[in-house]
């Protein structure tokens, strides 16, 4: 993969918040790039700035949010300084998007039928007859039953897992290169969830898709993703590949992380623990964010901030493996 | 074999979602009722948790609202420690019974009066039954109490919204604990909380049920938090009991095609990448359930009778399944 | 008691103060608000006259045009009436008048429709829908005609009432179609904080349902009531100056604003502009500034435009 041009590559992003008590940095300096067709995954606990940094790539911050520093980059050409109209025009033909509540992302007052086919013909130069044929189409892939019937039913008319998978099909109606999808499974029965998962995974690869992943079931991320990267207080603290982030990590929030999750293969009668908790926005500790709860912090750890520095197979924000030591898994 | 501790009997409850009046007369609508609860029996052994695992619409929710007294049982009952719960008991022995058990609930940011303090609201079981009257012995109750869980004696008095969720849900915790109740309704009690919060909490919840012996029954639809924290577990489908069995064997032996349909579905860190079936379908809807066994539509193993009679939870070889399947020896 | 010390620091520090501060238009209208009030109240020390004092008065002084104009004087600053009566001290007087009706009357309204909102979304059942019933009939008639027709029957009952009766009355009257608003706000509010957990949570405590709607359920109702109740002030001032304008609200020896207006409405057309004019101004005035307050009250409370 070296020396092809990433498809999604996101430099020093800074996102911050002005409030009347000073301005809250939500997104410190993070950077990490996704391939074409591959699958990243963005995982983090409450807090951590993975929603946030699908808003910032899709252009849909919140205000005040704004973009205070770093450069977005869609196959070369920065993204995050664009001017409104510019950026609705990538957003949905070069960027789609999936959001969390299947409820929420699609209009009430419209068919699904009309959705799909105003956003391709807004995209694509086709005629109301293609577009509609490809709606068809496309809901077939997603899994709709009947779809020549069902393209022109309402919202209501599906069940929750159905409206995800036609969520799913608005958001490849455009051929877009890039998915990125926030928790797109968090709302529906664990059933459900395998479905949509599998599904998101094979259209992405027919469609040589790349997504971005982000969600805060591990679970998730290892079914469906190549590489994973975890944040923690707005940074990212290790970056790797799927399987080496979850059974070899090296940073120490990481191997918390996966020693508190229950597994369906080993009974252990405590869970391992990280005492204290993620720190507020306005209350990140100097040098390492999370020297306060570290079982391994030293000195270096409360005055200098790591950046991602190469573990193995991974890479880890973290001094004990500057200096060799890994963290024992 | 003692007594068990709780005991339910073909608990059933049915909602009455009927349009008002008015418009079924003029839209000349039947009335309409969903059996969010239809026939549930089990018992849980004192000192031991019992799990009930299911998806969304499955009634476990509804179950454990029956078992606290927040609803009423259309049908069946609810026997704590050999006393009907919502039978003849006066008054005085029904308060008794309440002091005995506790609920906690899922939702850290709703399930916390937001302008109490914390004093209060985890005093408020010990003012309601007269337990304590005076307010320095009641402080004092409290911040042992928030000790217990893990938090500091001086956030007695501090507001809600000056804790995180984690720490929301130990407040709540601690609440249950007040009247030092035996037994504990956890309705998913860690579902709404991050990972490494969730650790906590559940370390805290085994440590206590270690310490003082305390009866759980825990909600929850995350298999793998099952799996860590109960010794029995029962899968529910729409307002069934499908299976229920020690823990070791639900996990290594699944019968019922629902729960091997579950098990096969979760996606699990460590075992990923594995070959799985195909999942089917999705979950009725409740108004106008399957006849005969809820889950023949989706079932690779389902034939005639399934989709006529409803099968009665029967104990096939240490375990109970509700399933013709089994019980004939099909699979 | 240290536990207000602790409230007061915490108002201080929290997002309303900030936002009253930061919104001028707040600032100006709970300034003017403070200073009509303060003047209604202390009408007796404020006002430079008495005007119901009839030793004081001298009928030489009557009619006189407000200070700035060629035959006015420093004595009256804003005129005289018929009968030689300072407008600026009739006034503050009036505007005493017309705050108590207002701040009773809505005072009767919350308390009224907090209790039967509460009761009706707590309930459920018949009793919320016998209440909301009761609502919608009550709120198909005006309001005013209402008042008018407490009012009437109020006076056929009592002919001879003396003063404080016919104001309880008069109260009474614009309090009775106030209540509606209040009741179907904490209904909604109530409908929605009785499925929320705590309340369950309460219920499995064993603490009764009266103890849930008063100690759980009110605290977190209140919030839309406090924006309702200060625009509705602004209203009943007004509902009460119409009704003293068309004769039938305040007794006429306690002049309110209204009566003011009403009186001076016959010298407008004898050029003495100033006898109506001021009360109505005021009138203007104090409903302006009490509706702003409200108005920011509403946005500072919303949590979601904060």
């Amino acid at each position: 993969m070296a020396g092809a041009v990433p498809l999604l590559e996101v430099r020093h992003l800074r996102v911050e918040f002005p409030s009347r008590r000073g301005t809250l940095l939500a997104l410190d300096d993070i950077s990490f790039s996704i391939a074409p067709g591959e699958v990243l995954g963005v995982v983090g606990e409450s807090g951590a700035g993975k929603s946030l940094t699908g808003a910032a790539i899709i252009g849909l911050l919140d205000p005040p949010g704004r973009i205070a520093g770093g450069e977005i980059l869609l196959a070369g050409q920065r993204i995050d300084n664009l001017p409104y109209e510019q950026m609705r025009a990538i957003r949905g033909r070069r960027i789609g998007a999936i959001f969390q509540d299947p409820l929420t992302s699609l209009n009430p007052l419209y068919t699904i039928g009309r959705q799909l086919i105003e956003t391709i013909r807004t995209h694509l130069p086709v005629s109301e007859d293609q577009a509609r044929a490809r709606a068809v189409k496309l809901l077939q892939e997603t899994g709709i039953p009947a779809a020549e019937q069902r393209i022109d039913q309402y919202p209501h008319q599906f069940s929750g897992g159905m409206r995800q998978r036609v969520v799913i099909a608005l958001a490849l109606a455009a051929e877009p290169k890039l998915i990125v999808a926030d928790e797109p499974t968090t709302a529906l029965d664990v059933s459900i969830q395998a479905q949509i998962i599998s599904l998101l995974r094979r259209l992405c690869k027919e469609h040589g898709t790349a997504v971005m992943l982000v969600t805060h079931d591990m679970g998730v991320i290892a079914e469906t993703c190549d590489r994973v990267a975890v944040m923690y207080a707005g940074r990212i603290v290790e970056v790797g590949p799927v399987a080496d982030v979850i059974h070899r990590p090296s940073h120490p929030y990481t191997v918390g992380l996966m020693g508190s999750i229950p597994a369906m293969d080993e009974d252990r009668e405590r869970l391992l623990q990280i005492d204290g908790a993620m720190p507020r926005l306005n209350a990140i500790p100097s040098g390492c964010a999370f020297n306060p709860r570290c079982p391994q912090v030293f000195e270096r750890c409360r005055s200098e901030r790591p950046d991602l520095l190469e573990a193995g197979p991974t890479r880890a924000a973290c001094w004990r493996v500057a200096d060799g030591l890994r963290s024992v898994a | 074999m003692t007594a068990p501790l709780v005991e339910v009997k073909d608990l059933a409850k049915t909602f009455d979602v009927s349009a008002p009046w008015l418009n079924r007369v003029v839209e000349r609508q039947p009335r309409q009722f969903v059996h969010a609860v239809d026939g549930v029996s089990f018992a849980i052994q004192r000192g031991k948790t019992l799990a009930l695992v299911g998806e969304s619409g499955c009634g476990k929710s509804t179950v454990a609202r029956l078992l606290v007294g927040l609803y009423s049982p259309t049908r069946g009952s609810v026997q704590f420690d050999g006393k009907d719960t919502h039978g003849a008991a006066d008054r005085a022995q029904l308060r008794l019974m309440r002091r005995r058990m506790q609920m906690i609930f899922q939702d850290p940011y709703a399930s916390l009066n937001p302008r109490w303090k914390v004093r209060d609201i985890v005093g408020e079981p010990l003012t309601e039954h007269g337990l304590v009257t005076d307010a320095v012995e009641l402080r004092r109750r409290v911040a042992e109490l928030l000790l217990s869980v893990g938090l500091a004696a001086a956030d007695v008095d501090k507001f809600p919204h000056q804790f995180s969720g984690g720490q929301r849900q130990r407040i709540s915790i601690a609440r249950a604990l007040a009247t030092q109740p035996e037994f504990l309704v956890c309705d998913e009690p860690t579902s709404a909380l991050d990972v490494s919060v969730q650790a906590q909490v559940l370390n805290i919840m085994k440590d206590l049920q270690r310490q003082r012996g305390l009866t759980y029954l825990f909600i929850s639809h995350n298999l793998a938090v099952v799996r860590h924290v109960s010794d029995q577990v029962g899968v529910m489908y729409l307002g069934r009991l499908v299976e229920l069995a020690d823990k070791a064997e639900l996990f290594s032996r699944p019968r019922h095609p629902y729960t091997r349909m579950l098990l096969d579905a979760i996606p699990d860190i460590r075992m990923s990448g594995r070959a799985r079936t195909p999942v089917q379908g999705e979950v009725p809807n409740p108004l106008s359930p399957p006849s005969g066994c809820a889950f023949h539509p989706r079932c690779p193993h389902a034939n005639a009778r399934c989709s006529q009679e409803r099968p009665a939870l029967t104990a096939v070889a240490g375990i109970s399944v509700a399933c013709h399947a089994v019980t004939e020896g099909r699979i | 008691m240290s536990v207000s010390a602790g409230a007061l620091r915490r108002f201080f520090d929290g997002d309303v103060w900030h936002s009253f501060r930061s919104t001028p238009m707040a600032i100006a209208a709970a300034a003017v608000a403070f200073a009509l009030v303060f003047c209604a109240l202390f009408a007796g020390w404020v006002a430079p006259h008495n005007p119901f004092d009839l030793a004081t008065l001298e009928l030489s002084d009557a009619r006189l045009p407000p200070a700035w104009s060629a035959d006015g004087s420093r004595k009256y600053l804003l005129g005289t009436d018929d009968q030689g009566r300072d407008i600026l001290s009739a006034l503050m007087f009036g505007a005493r008048i017309s705050l108590l009706v207002g701040v009773l009357s809505v005072l009767l309204s919350v308390v009224a429709g907090v209790a039967l909102g509460l009761l009706s979304g707590f309930a459920g059942g018949k009793t919320d829908a016998f209440i909301m019933r009761v609502c919608d009939v009550m709120l198909s008639f005006p309001s005013i005609l209402i008042a008018l027709l407490i009012d009437g029957v109020g006076r056929a009952m009592f002919p001879n009432a003396h003063d404080t009766l016919a104001f309880a009355v008069l109260v009474f009257a614009i309090a009775l179609p106030g209540w509606v608003q209040y009741a179907r706000t904490v209904r909604g509010s109530t409908l929605v904080e009785r499925n929320k957990e705590y309340v369950q949570a309460a219920r499995v405590t064993g603490v009764s349902s009266l103890r849930i709607m008063r100690r759980h359920v009110l605290p977190n109702v209140l919030g839309p009531v406090l924006v309702l109740a200060t625009i509705q002030v602004a209203t009943a001032i007004l509902t009460e100056a119409t009704l003293s304008f068309l004769g039938v609200g305040v007794p006429p020896t306690q002049p309110s604003l209204g009566t003011l207006i009403r009186v001076g409405n016959d010298f407008l057309f004898s050029g003495e502009w100033w006898i109506t004019i001021f009360p109505g101004l005021m009138l203007v005035l104090i409903a302006l500034s009490v509706n702003l307050l409200g108005d920011w009250l509403r946005d500072a409370l919303n949590p979601r435009l904060r």
